[in-house]
């Protein structure tokens, strides 16, 4: 079942509907419910290698829901430390659980700094009301 | 900015939560509750979709059965009164200009239900028609328990005019887009909501053009615009049994043509063994095309249908698909993908 709409208060946002759970210098990474919401049902998760680097406000890997694709956006810089093998093997996960079991990436951080830059839950909260 | 068109059960789909995206021209809901649940409802009991913007061209009088049998591909005098049929509208080079279902009133009165963004073309191509597309709602109740759960019985290809469908007048056609039973109901514009909330009354669930394309595409049904189009000839696209090459229609010679010699092409359905999902328009290595794509909802892999050099065709066949740079592989399969058990 889809997950009820949430933005936890927890995380930093990026405006490409992305989010990041920071501990020191390792982040997770996801997409939002409304991400989730937006494509429907996903059904495959194109993940990037473990060992990759990403670049921030570029694309790491594809969710596709039946209908369509949509590129997920790298919110920060790092190395590709682990892949969700949940969510590659179940892709639904990222519907019924977009910010805990349906996390897409955990990344080491190259820049800590541009966390800065995200966005909290308001300002994100503000910007899908401007959607 | 072009308006978008709307049928007369909109309100009804906002109303429902449906999300709706353009389409041909109309806005129409894509989902209501989610697509896998819409066609899960219709593979295992019933859905109902509003289909209101297809169009409906009527020819009547003297004379109507030869226009069309000259103009489209398979041959009328193989139904009767009250059967239906799916035919083609050919060009000059026999590419397909639309799939339609023609309906049989009496040997001289036709009515065909062409696809939306196709009604233009289709009249452009039948001058003598009359497009009563603003006189028809139409709704496809679709599923194995459809017909029980309206009360009616049609036989697949049949319909009936003025049957009482939970107390609304309709036409009542032996026809639908998925694969399963069912029927499509006809009526007046302003009869739709009635019936519409006489349908869902019934346990039938409201389903999308989303389930639709899924639906379609796991019974190798063509989707015009994707699959077939002006440019491919029925013969390419495995539609020869709907083309009555001994008799003369627009563009048959090319089609004979083609049928003698062999179609440097073939439309095949094919499976994905790797990961990802084939999609409109990648390329298949050493020549080929995906023309549809999805993953099934049914059998829980990845598909598709896709144009591959003739010599290439065959079930079992391995195809590499370029999915946005990524060269994946794909098998030819046998259509269709999925068949309804006969009950």
């Amino acid at each position: 079942m889809a997950a009820d709409e949430s933005y936890p208060d927890d995380l930093r946002y990026h405006a490409g509907h992305d989010w990041a759970r920071v501990e020191d210098d390792v982040a997770t990474v996801g997409i939002t419910w409304y991400a989730q919401d937006a494509l429907g049902e996903i059904v495959h998760y194109e993940p990037p290698e473990e060992g990759a680097s990403l670049a921030k406000d570029e694309s790491y890997g594809e969710v596709e829901s039946v209908k369509a694709v949509s590129e997920v956006i790298a919110p920060l810089s790092g190395e590709v430390l682990a892949v969700n093998a949940k969510v590659v093997a179940e892709p639904e996960t990222v519907n019924e659980d977009p910010y805990g079991d349906g996390w897409l990436v955990r990344i080491r951080l190259s820049d800590p700094a541009e966390v800065d830059a995200l966005l909290d839950v308001d300002a994100y909260r503000k910007l899908l009301e401007e959607q | 900015m072009q308006t978008l068109r709307r049928t007369p059960l909109f309100e009804h789909h906002a109303a429902l939560g449906a999300r709706l995206v353009p389409f041909a021209g109309w806005e129409m809901p894509v989902q209501y509750a989610g697509i896998g649940a819409e066609h899960a409802a219709v593979r295992t009991s019933a859905g109902v979709f509003d289909v209101s913007h297809m169009g409906q061209l009527r020819i009547a009088g003297e004379g109507a059965r030869d226009y069309l049998q000259a103009r489209v591909s398979n041959d009328l005098e193989r139904i009767g009164d009250g059967g239906a049929q799916y035919t083609l509208l050919t060009n000059d080079e026999g590419g397909i200009v639309d799939d339609l279902i023609a309906y049989r009133r009496s040997a001289d009165d036709y009515l065909l239900v062409v696809n939306a963004a196709n009604v233009g073309g289709d009249h452009a191509a039948l001058p003598e028609t009359d497009d009563v597309s603003d006189e028809w709602a139409l709704l496809a109740v679709q599923g194995p328990e459809a017909l029980q759960r309206l009360g009616i019985a049609v036989e697949p290809f049949t319909f009936r005019e003025d049957v009482d469908v939970l107390g609304v007048r309709c036409l009542v056609a032996g026809t639908g887009y998925t694969g399963e039973r069912g029927c499509e109901l006809g009526c007046a514009p302003d009869d739709a909501p009635r019936l519409w909330e006489a349908v869902l009354e019934r346990g039938i669930v409201p389903c999308g053009l989303g389930a639709r394309d899924t639906l379609r595409l796991e019974v190798c049904y063509p989707l015009h615009g994707n699959d077939i189009s002006p440019e491919r000839t029925p013969i390419e696209a495995g539609l020869g049994w709907a083309c009555a090459l001994a008799k003369d229609f627009t563009g048959v010679e090319r089609l004979r043509r083609l049928k003698q010699e062999g179609p440097a092409e073939k439309l095949v359905a094919f499976v994905m063994e790797d990961a990802g999902i084939p999609r409109t328009g990648m390329p298949i290595e050493g020549g080929g095309i995906v023309t549809s794509g999805t993953r099934s909802p049914t059998l829980g892999v990845a598909l598709g249908l896709a144009y591959v050099p003739a010599e290439r065709a065959e079930p079992g066949t391995p195809v590499t698909v370029d999915l946005r740079g990524r060269p994946r592989r794909a098998r030819i399969v046998p259509k269709p993908f999925y068949k309804r058990e006969e009950s």
